[in-house]
């Protein structure tokens, strides 16, 4: 019988296997951030042992960075929280010792880790990729076997360049037909998670297939692959084809010469066999489909924007219904709400999820000529400096500051509450990140997520809107 | 890592599904670089917010087991998840599922995470609120938890249910096949990417 795409991932990187005991899998690329690798370090200092690859590991500052900094930057000075300045001082010195690099803040390379390497063409097909840091699934959107780790697997990879992993089951996703005008990959995952549930995705590597994907750029599937962890899966992926290699090509880590050629002979395997079974399907109708939103505090909680806020007596599972009743009062939410007449405050433009040029162009293509609603505020905030850099060459920095809004530097940002931009107690946001979960962006902050689309629209009026409202 | 044989000890009942780690431990505790003193963030929100929350209640104060609804630990990497819970004294969690890369990290720093079906969690939980000081015993050598008089088994492999048993790290036991390391090194694609410091 014939293979997986992810059987054929998981087999090729096999080092030892043995009855009754995990794989030992070979890792081909460890990224590493400040929040989840302190403690690892420290691990392999008090074992007396060095990182054995580390050439096939790269760091980045990204979680507690700021983003209201001008350059040139003085040493970390721009870090006020101690806590923090302290975090991102212990992985330059980490990175020093150990012989590791790493692209620091104001670096023009520097950064969101999943953002940063496939820009930068190390992430490539076939390979096996791990960070401290649940969404690394995005990688596998180049059809590479990609999932986020504890710190100790951090420590057992820096020490070993392997990790001891039973091999997870496989699922297929498919989704055919053409996305209708306003709906985004995005849209494509808050709607599969919805009809999943948070843990329907769970002990699975996942496969993204048909035709909505073939079509897909590498942002839009690295969207899906990003939050393929938000409904439990192991890893996300898609087959490489000439999208990939297309978006590879000439990038800075990328083959060159023959062994370009190898390469792309050798990607061009990386397939489903046509007789190869999953271990679960799930498909959906890329034409049924319409802009999406959250209405509560995990990403299963979500449902079309032209909606309203549900209603928990409707649920028919007891645990569902009380998971329902708990997020609506933290989100300040009555049941029957129409979703576009919620309000908000704060529109966050970026993340892992989005916070690439293609999602940066999106939001530009409606606010252009527009102005941000009064009272919103509308922050901008690049996955990396490269794509700020991209996007000033095009102007768009401009479109976001002519209608009002926050133009940043690059990094996490308001994805979680760990630097200084966060939502206040009870304030209301819009963002095209990946969790809504309580307090996620700010203690007692509520958060809708959106599509770069509707993020733009939502700026214009205020409310949850697409630009089909405008 | 300390060995896990068998354990018994109070329990907590968390009526919740969906429990994600930025529940069990906000960002904001994530910027230390130490590894122990996590018990301050547990559930911290929760915590503060909620004074009915089961952790504020005094009759659970010294249980070292946690029984929580579907889907505990789901969401971000955060190892620290795990450390909160060690720190503040729970050895055990019982839920009917766990997010993957909370139940890895958990199996590897000794916080044993236990899967019972709904119904033995619903039961566990009516038993623990209607006596607080029931003993509740998790016997990984049998994989089972008791208590008054229940008997459930839990499943878990024979190789994480050993490496448990016996506290080994996880990288001692992969060094033993560096050569096997060493071999695979040697034999892959030579375009792969590598970094220079
Ligand atoms: S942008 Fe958000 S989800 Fe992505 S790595 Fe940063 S904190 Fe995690």
């Amino acid at each position: 019988m014939g293979r997986t795409l992810a059987e054929k991932l998981w087999d090729s990187h096999v080092v030892r296997s043995a009855a009754g005991e995990p794989d030992l899998l070979y890792i081909d690329l460890h990224l590493v951030h400040e929040v989840t690798s302190p403690q690892a370090f420290d691990g392999l200092r008090l074992a007396g042992r060095r990182v054995h690859r580390p050439d096939l590991t790269l760091a980045t500052e990204d979680h507690n960075t700021p983003t209201d900094y001008t350059l040139p930057l003085a040493g970390t000075s721009s870090i006020k929280d101690d806590v923090s300045r302290t975090q991102i001082e212990t992985l330059r010195k980490n990175c020093a010792d150990f012989g590791i690099r790493l692209y620091p803040m104001g670096n023009a390379e520097q950064g969101i880790v999943h953002v940063i390497g496939p820009q930068l063409g190390i992430t490539q097909p076939g390979m096996t990729i791990v960070c401290g840091d649940s969404h690394t699934s995005t990688h596998g959107a180049f059809g590479a076997l990609a999932f986020g780790i504890g710190t100790s697997q951090v420590e057992h990879v820096l020490a070993t360049q392997t990790l001891p992993l039973d091999r997870p089951k496989t699922m297929a996703v498919t989704v055919d037909g053409e996305l209708p005008h306003g709906v985004t990959p995005k849209d494509v995952v808050l709607a599969l998670i919805a009809k999943t549930g948070t843990g329907g995705g769970q002990g699975y590597m996942v496969e993204y297939r048909g035709s909505t994907f073939e079509r897909m750029s590498m942002e839009g599937r690295m969207t899906v692959c990003n939050m393929s962890i938000e409904w439990g899966a192991r890893a996300g992926m898609v087959a490489p084809d000439e999208t990939t290699f297309a978006y590879l090509r000439g990038r800075d880590f990328a083959p060159n010469g023959a062994d370009w050629d190898a390469a792309v002979e050798y990607w061009k395997s990386l397939r489903t066999d046509d007789d190869a079974e999953f271990d679960a399907e799930i498909t959906l109708d890329a034409s049924t489909l319409t802009p999406f939103v959250t209405w509560g505090t995990n990403p299963g909680q979500g449902a079309p924007l032209g909606s309203a806020v549900p209603d928990p007596s409707e649920f028919a599972d007891e645990s569902d219904r009380r998971a329902a009743e708990k997020a609506l009062l933290y989100m300040g939410l009555q049941p029957g709400t129409p979703l576009r007449e919620v309000a908000v405050d704060t529109v966050f433009l970026g993340s892992c999820t989005n916070g690439r040029i293609e999602d940066l162009r999106a939001a530009a293509s409606v606010l252009r000529g527009r102005k941000v609603a009064d009272g919103v505020r509308l922050m901008v905030v690049p996955g990396s400096m490269r794509v700020r850099k991209q996007a000033e060459e095009e102007g768009l920095d401009q479109v976001f500051l002519g209608a009002g809004g926050e133009w940043r530097q690059a990094g996490c940002s308001m994805c979680l509450g760990m630097n200084p931009d966060q939502l206040r107690p009870g304030e209301r946001s819009a963002s095209t990140s990946n969790r809504n979960f309580e307090g996620r962006q700010g203690k007692g902050g509520r958060t809708h997520l959106v599509s770069p689309l509707v993020a733009a629209a939502t700026a214009v009026t205020g409310r949850l809107s697409s630009p089909s409202d405008l | 890592m300390d060995k896990f044989t068998v354990h018994t000890g109070t329990a907590v009942p968390l009526r919740r599904s969906n429990v994600d780690t930025d529940q069990i431990i906000p960002a904001v505790y994530l910027k230390r670089v130490t590894r122990t003193g996590f018990e301050d963030g547990l559930f911290s929100a929760w915590r503060a917010n909620e004074t009915d929350f089961v952790l504020n209640q005094p009759q659970y104060r010294q249980a070292t087991i946690l029984v929580a609804g579907p889907d505990f630990g789901t969401g971000s990497s955060r190892e620290h998840a795990v450390w909160a819970l060690l720190d503040y004294g729970f050895r055990v969690v019982i839920a009917p599922r766990f997010g993957d890369i909370f139940r890895g990290n958990s199996l590897k720093a000794g916080l044993l995470t236990v899967v019972l079906s709904e119904k033995a969690v619903q039961r566990l939980w009516d038993d623990v609120e209607e006596d607080p000081s029931t003993q509740v015993t998790v016997d990984l050598g049998e994989r089972t938890v008791r208590w008054s008089g229940e008997v459930h088994g839990f499943e878990l492999d024979d190789y994480t249910r050993w490496r448990l048993l016996e506290g080994l790290d996880d990288i001692g036991l992969t060094l033993r096949h560096t050569d096997a390391i060493a071999a695979y090194e040697a034999a892959r694609r030579p375009w792969l990417p590598a970094v220079s410091a």
